[in-house]
């Protein structure tokens, strides 16, 4: 009988998360692993991973987001990363008023929330300039690991990378350190393209009432956190938990699902 | 498709690279109409207009030619087809909608072009396509830059006339288009030989109104809320609409109807009930271009009107039928004609109105306003039309895409959630 808990996972670009909450909402589990090249391998081992943690995934309803979600075979229902963001941050910040903004490894998502609902989103289209693999890529090109670049960048200033593209921005780079520039100084330009690029997103949805906050992946970098609130001329708000917003927010999903197969029975 | 080989041949088509086009073609109709649950049975005609789309309507068209008609390519809705129809000559659109003719556009055009003008001119120059090589003539207009410099291409390879498009909707600019259709008149009757009469043209214009209102008749089905056909097979209807012959169009879509409207009275629906309704607005949908309705129609969503060339735009308000003289029956095609809204004018406030008012009219609950890229025009009159929607409370999509289907998966990433969205 699936009554006991709820499991949600979000199979993102770079890492899959999963969250398992119990009926009053609590989190029981939370798993956090590098996707790898195969999106049906980690779901697999997802599942392993569930059942020797005592979640069996016949225990519970599953929901399943990100852009590896069609790969989770076992989830009873997809829904879309947008919807599972949204929900996810209402639950982890306690507000049904919210901007989010959601960095992550392939795309950035700006989602309005609205008495708790999404009412509102926009995504960045096919180029990653202002995601994570934004940085991840210049962070290799520097030979430091990303949260490192990011704890650099606040002791950096005064250069800035002109190219929104990934590509040229990293020969941008890598002509910065031909000339000599201090690493501190590119980071911070690295940094800096980052944060333009999504408050100028983040404004086409200015107006809204609430908290602005970050999820994703990396909501863990302070300096990132600064400049963005600094840029949007409001405090951006970070929670511990926010890189497991999608999975919250697909745990949520699944705790909805369930409630309503067993009022239709 | 095998029974035209010899007609593409004396066509001068590239048939090798036509192998490859003619390949994809039946799998692509397969996964987006034919896997849909309760069609219509009066979608079996375009069912097989568009399983020989090289070979059915073409043929017919190269009879006519033998019997000496001439036949006029156009790329917009703007080309008033009477005025052709009024000198014996046929018209056929020529808009490409296939991610496979971009490359042979991008090796004479900037990448920076939009598909459809970069497949046109690749449909045409890459030989691979018979309506590009059966056409006489090809009629331009100067509604985008785009296609303005595209035309001047074209012109090298095929005898090309331009129609002078105003940009803004003043008296004196429906006057000028009335003098532009005059004008074109007297090279269509100069192309074709034939002269156009009073009684001609006004039987051209009933025939266009005809084949507008049968148009308008299965539209006006997808208002009901029993829907009885798909935005997939509407736009399929419409598309073929653009180069069937205009009697026959207008009898198929009436049986169409007829049947639509049966349905509704039988409470037959294509879709479970509360599925969201979608209107889609934006750039025009050339076959075989089928992207957006099959991912919205397959992410829980129902397109049940489109704001587009390939749309509403094409077949909303008729012309006068009253006319006695040419020179009124020119004005009447420019008042006509110049009540489309299209994105090359400004203000074209009068798009936005359209929109509200078929939000209502279509019962929808959410719109998708889609462009394709690099259409300045249309990606800039997003944000009045977001705006006046959000004021109006109803949810808006932008979306940006074009032919290729690499962005498929974004795409459905973004309309999944807006249907979720809907959803509530």
């Amino acid at each position: 009988m699936k009554t006991k808990y709820c499991i949600g996972i979000d199979i993102g670009s770079t890492c899959a998360k999963t969250v398992v909450l119990s009926q009053d909402k609590s989190v029981l589990l939370q798993l956090l692993q590098p996707t790898g090249w195969s999106s049906v391998d980690t779901a697999e081992d997802i599942r392993r991973r569930l059942e020797s943690a005592g979640f069996p995934i016949e225990g519970g309803a599953a929901v399943a987001t990100g852009y590896g979600r069609v790969s989770v075979p076992y989830a009873d229902k997809c829904v879309t990363e947008i919807t599972c963001h949204g929900r996810g941050a209402c639950h982890i910040y306690g507000a049904d008023q919210l901007t989010v903004i959601d960095i992550g490894g392939q795309d950035t998502k700006i989602i309005r929330i609205e008495n708790g609902a999404v009412s509102d989103f926009l995504m960045n289209d096919k180029c990653s300039a202002g995601t994570g693999r934004f940085l991840e890529i210049m962070a290799n090109t520097l030979a430091v690991r990303p949260e490192e670049l990011c704890s650099m960048a606040a002791e950096g200033g005064g250069v800035s990378i002109s190219s929104m593209c990934t590509v040229f921005a990293e020969s941008e780079v890598i002509s910065l350190i031909g000339r000599g520039e201090k690493r501190e100084n590119i980071a911070f330009a690295v940094v800096d393209s980052i944060v333009k690029k999504v408050s100028s997103q983040a404004g086409r949805m200015a107006g809204g009432q609430g908290a602005v906050c970050l999820t994703g992946g990396l909501c863990g970098y302070p300096y990132l956190r600064q400049s963005l609130s600094d840029a949007l001329g409001c405090e951006v708000r970070t929670a511990e938990d926010g890189r497991y917003a999608g999975a919250m927010g697909a745990a949520l999903s699944a705790l909805a699902l369930e409630k309503q197969q067993s009022a239709e029975k | 498709m095998s029974d035209y080989v010899s007609m593409w041949k004396d066509l001068g088509m590239d048939l090798e690279s036509h192998d490859l086009l003619c390949q994809v073609l039946p799998t692509a109709v397969g996964d987006v109409f034919l896997t849909q649950e309760n069609r219509p049975k009066g979608m079996d005609f375009w069912d097989l207009v568009i399983s020989e789309v090289h070979g059915i309507r073409p043929k017919e068209l190269i009879e006519e030619q033998k019997k000496g008609r001439k036949v006029f390519g156009t790329f917009c809705v703007y080309v008033p087809d009477e005025v052709i129809l009024a000198a014996n000559g046929i018209v056929t659109g020529l808009c490409g909608g296939s991610q496979f003719w971009v490359p042979g556009g991008e090796a004479v055009l900037p990448k920076s072009t939009c598909p459809l003008i970069k497949a046109s001119v690749g449909a045409r120059l890459g030989r691979t396509c018979p309506f590009f090589r059966i056409a006489d003539m090809y009629v331009g207009e100067t509604t985008c830059d785009g296609k303005k410099k595209a035309y001047e291409i074209l012109g090298e390879d095929v005898p090309m006339y331009v129609m002078d498009v105003p940009q803004m909707k003043r008296e004196k600019d429906i006057l000028k288009w009335k003098d532009e259709i005059a004008a074109f008149a007297q090279k269509v009757e100069e192309f074709t030989g034939n002269t156009i009469t009073v009684e001609k043209l006004n039987e051209a214009i009933r025939v266009i109104n005809e084949k507008r209102k049968a148009l308008a008749r299965v539209y006006n089905c997808r208002k009901a809320a029993c829907l009885p056909i798909s935005g997939r097979d509407a736009l399929l209807m419409m598309q073929i609409s653009f180069f069937d012959d205009p009697v026959r169009c207008a009898q198929m879509c009436n049986k169409l109807a007829d049947e639509l409207e049966q349905r509704i009275a039988d409470g037959v629906s294509v879709v479970p009930a509360g599925t969201k309704r979608i209107l889609v607005t934006g750039t025009p949908l050339a076959v075989p271009n089928w992207k957006l309705h099959n991912i919205i129609e397959t992410s829980g969503g129902a397109v049940v009107c489109e704001e587009m060339c390939t749309g509403t735009r094409y077949f909303e308000n008729l012309v006068d039928e009253t006319q006695t003289t040419l020179e009124g029956q020119f004005m009447a095609l420019s008042q006509r004609y110049m009540k489309t809204n299209c994105a090359c004018f400004t203000p074209n406030t009068g798009r936005i109105d359209d929109i509200l008012r078929m939000v209502k009219e279509y019962q929808v609950d959410g719109v998708i306003d889609c462009s394709l890229k690099f259409c300045c025009l249309y990606d800039t009159e997003k944000y009045g039309v977001s705006r006046a929607l959000k004021e109006a409370g109803v949810p808006v999509l932008s979306l940006e895409t074009d032919y290729a289907d690499t962005d498929a998966e974004q795409l459905r990433t973004r309309i999944g959630a807006f249907i979720e969205l809907l959803n509530g």
